[in-house]
């Protein structure tokens, strides 16, 4: 990355609600019905219909308001955002422009060296999505494009942060960190693919010690955290390249394009930026008081950060786990299940970042659709804990619930694979291996004391892994001696 | 002047409306007297006053998140100019 410049990065994330309907009228916010099965006199457009709010909208906006410290305006309003465009049936976007529902708020990310970066939050307003464009590829259908309103009306938040951020990897920093948040608020679904999370990015660049931003180009729509950090570092170097000869950045939007991992302009649709903003008299001003914000204060789900907090406090794992647990809403939740049914924390953080993720990466899939559920587990590390089984048969044990969804009681049962703790039988599978191996034990009684190791494994060996390790230790060390 | 000839050609522009140079003269004309008119509010002493987003004094009508039948592709259609594969048909637009 050219070093002469400092990179200047804000960004506006369109969060799609996890409502069961839209956001002023009715309609199912189901995904992947039959085009235009989902819509209604209000979302589409027609003369004559009138919105009314979805209160759920405004509940999971204080939510998120109150998540980001932000101040929950006490009186809001909504305006149209007038444009044209086929997607967009009435002409205008409802969205709100002066008096948004929050201001002034700030999200804390983590920076590498240890150190923390707090970057604001401007606002957070509602607005509805807009409906889906096809255009015809056949060429019969060439000349026509294709308009579904089921995604039109559909709740959506837009949640401007401060140009705060100084690197594609702050940004994505903060992008995966609200990402987590929207997700654990139980307000969105997180599902990048199909559009519940998208992110567009201001970026500028100007020469250290400038004290005002460079002109800035918006990067639109972009949908994973790979190609937002793709499509800034791109547009950085692009930048640079155009002031380096001697030419000048203009406000523009561009289109990140995934195949080449270039931003091109967007010319065209930009040349009347004027929106002419007003407030929508169809619908009637937004009141909030204290109580309404205090309910929702009090019903707000643990965040990422105190979840990592507790983890650390009340279950004794080392940081590092409770950072790694707390990445994924389900994840936590499975570890803190996992715990509250018996399990030792340190040994449940082991096995969730160790054996499932590992499969689960294997298999492609999330933690809620892992064949051994938190009671499982936790059965199989209970018995781990009371020395039925050792460490080793229980990889032998979490294969077979893996692969059978069996829990591991049945498992250790079916299989025999309980550990051998009658000494008696320690006893004899010892006696065998010294009578077996009478070279070794002689070298090992003339002072050649690491050759413990090969004893302790010939009798796991033939124990079949079931000894317990510890008793083995013990009792050939004595018989040794003998 | 309260607006001028080339503020009315870019708002027409904005709202897709064609005009000959005529009806762009008596527009602008008639635009004119109108915003002179509102500008006689100005007038008045509006110190301490809240601006009015709107003009009854309602607040707060909500609908509870349940859904409740939609139309349906077929009747959402049926006043369509122009219908696809259950979609509204529409000349091509580039992005
Ligand atoms: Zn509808």
């Amino acid at each position: 990355m050219n070093s002469e410049y400092e990179v200047v990065i804000g960004l506006e994330v369109h969060v799609q609600l996890t409502t069961a309907t839209k956001i002023f009228c009715g309609c199912s916010t189901a995904f992947g019905n039959a085009p235009n099965a989902q819509t209604c006199p209000v979302c589409l457009g027609l003369p004559g219909a009138l919105p009314v709010l979805n209160r759920q909208v405004v509940e999971n906006a204080i939510r998120t308001g109150l998540a980001t410290d932000c101040r929950i305006a006490p009186r809001s309003i909504f305006a149209r955002k007038n444009y044209f465009y086929p997607d967009l049936p009435k002409g205008y976007q409802i969205s709100q422009f002066e008096l948004p529902i929050c201001e002034h708020g700030h999200l804390d990310i983590p920076l590498d060296d240890g150190t923390s970066k707090r970057i604001g939050i401007t606002r957070i307003h509602m607005e509805e999505d807009a409906g889906k464009l096809q255009h015809g590829e056949t060429p019969a259908t060439a000349d026509s494009s294709f308009v579904d309103l089921n995604r039109a009306c559909t709740p959506l938040l837009e949640i401007v942060s401060e140009p705060d951020m100084r690197s594609a990897d702050e940004a994505i920093t903060y992008l995966k960190k609200l990402h987590q948040m929207v997700k654990a608020l139980q307000v969105c679904d997180g599902n990048m693919e199909q559009g519940s999370f998208r992110c567009d990015a201001n970026v500028s660049i100007r020469p250290w010690g400038q004290a005002e931003l460079g002109t800035r180009a918006e990067l639109k729509n972009i949908n994973s955290f790979r190609f937002i950090k793709q499509a800034i570092e791109y547009e950085v170097e692009r930048q640079a390249d155009v002031l380096e000869s001697g030419g000048k950045v203009i406000q523009e939007t561009r289109l990140f394009d995934s195949t080449s991992g270039t931003t091109r302009s967007m010319r065209g649709k930009e040349e009347a930026h004027d929106y002419r903003y007003f407030p929508d008299p169809d619908l009637v001003p937004l009141v909030i008081d204290a109580d309404w914000i205090e309910r929702v204060r009090d019903a707000l789900p643990e965040l990422p950060e105190a979840k990592r907090a507790r983890f650390v406090r009340d279950y004794g794992i080392p940081a590092y786990d409770a950072g790694v647990l707390t990445q994924n809403h389900e994840v936590s939740s499975y570890f803190d299940t996992t715990v509250a049914a018996g399990a030792d924390p340190k040994q449940a953080s082991n096995w969730i970042m160790g054996e499932v993720q590992r499969r689960l990466n294997d298999a492609g899939s999330e933690i809620s659709a892992a064949p051994v559920d938190p009671a499982m587990l936790a059965g199989m590390l209970k018995r781990i804990a009371d020395k039925t089984i050792s460490g080793k048969i229980a990889k032998t044990v979490f294969d077979e619930m893996w692969k059978s969804g069996t829990d591991a009681d049945t498992i250790i049962e079916a299989k025999g694979l309980k550990q051998v703790t009658d000494s008696g039988a320690i006893e004899a599978i010892i006696n065998d291996v010294i009578a077996n191996n009478a070279p070794q034990v002689a070298d090992y009684r003339a002072g050649k004391e690491q050759l413990l190791g090969f004893f302790v494994g010939q009798v796991m060996k033939a124990s079949k892994g079931k000894a317990n390790p510890a008793a083995v230790n013990d009792m050939l060390k004595k018989k040794l001696q003998e | 002047m309260k607006i001028s000839r080339e503020q009315v050609v870019q708002v027409a522009k904005l709202a897709r409306l064609e005009l000959d140079n005529d009806e762009l003269d008596a527009l602008t004309g008639q635009m004119d007297a109108i915003l002179a008119y509102v500008d006689k509010l100005n007038e008045l002493d509006t110190d301490g006053i809240i601006p009015t987003s709107h003009a009854v004094p309602v607040e707060n009508a909500f609908r509870p998140d349940a859904p409740v039948p939609s139309l349906g592709t077929e009747k959402a259609l049926s006043n369509a100019p122009a219908a696809a594969d259950g979609c509204f048909k529409v000349p091509k637009v580039i992005e």
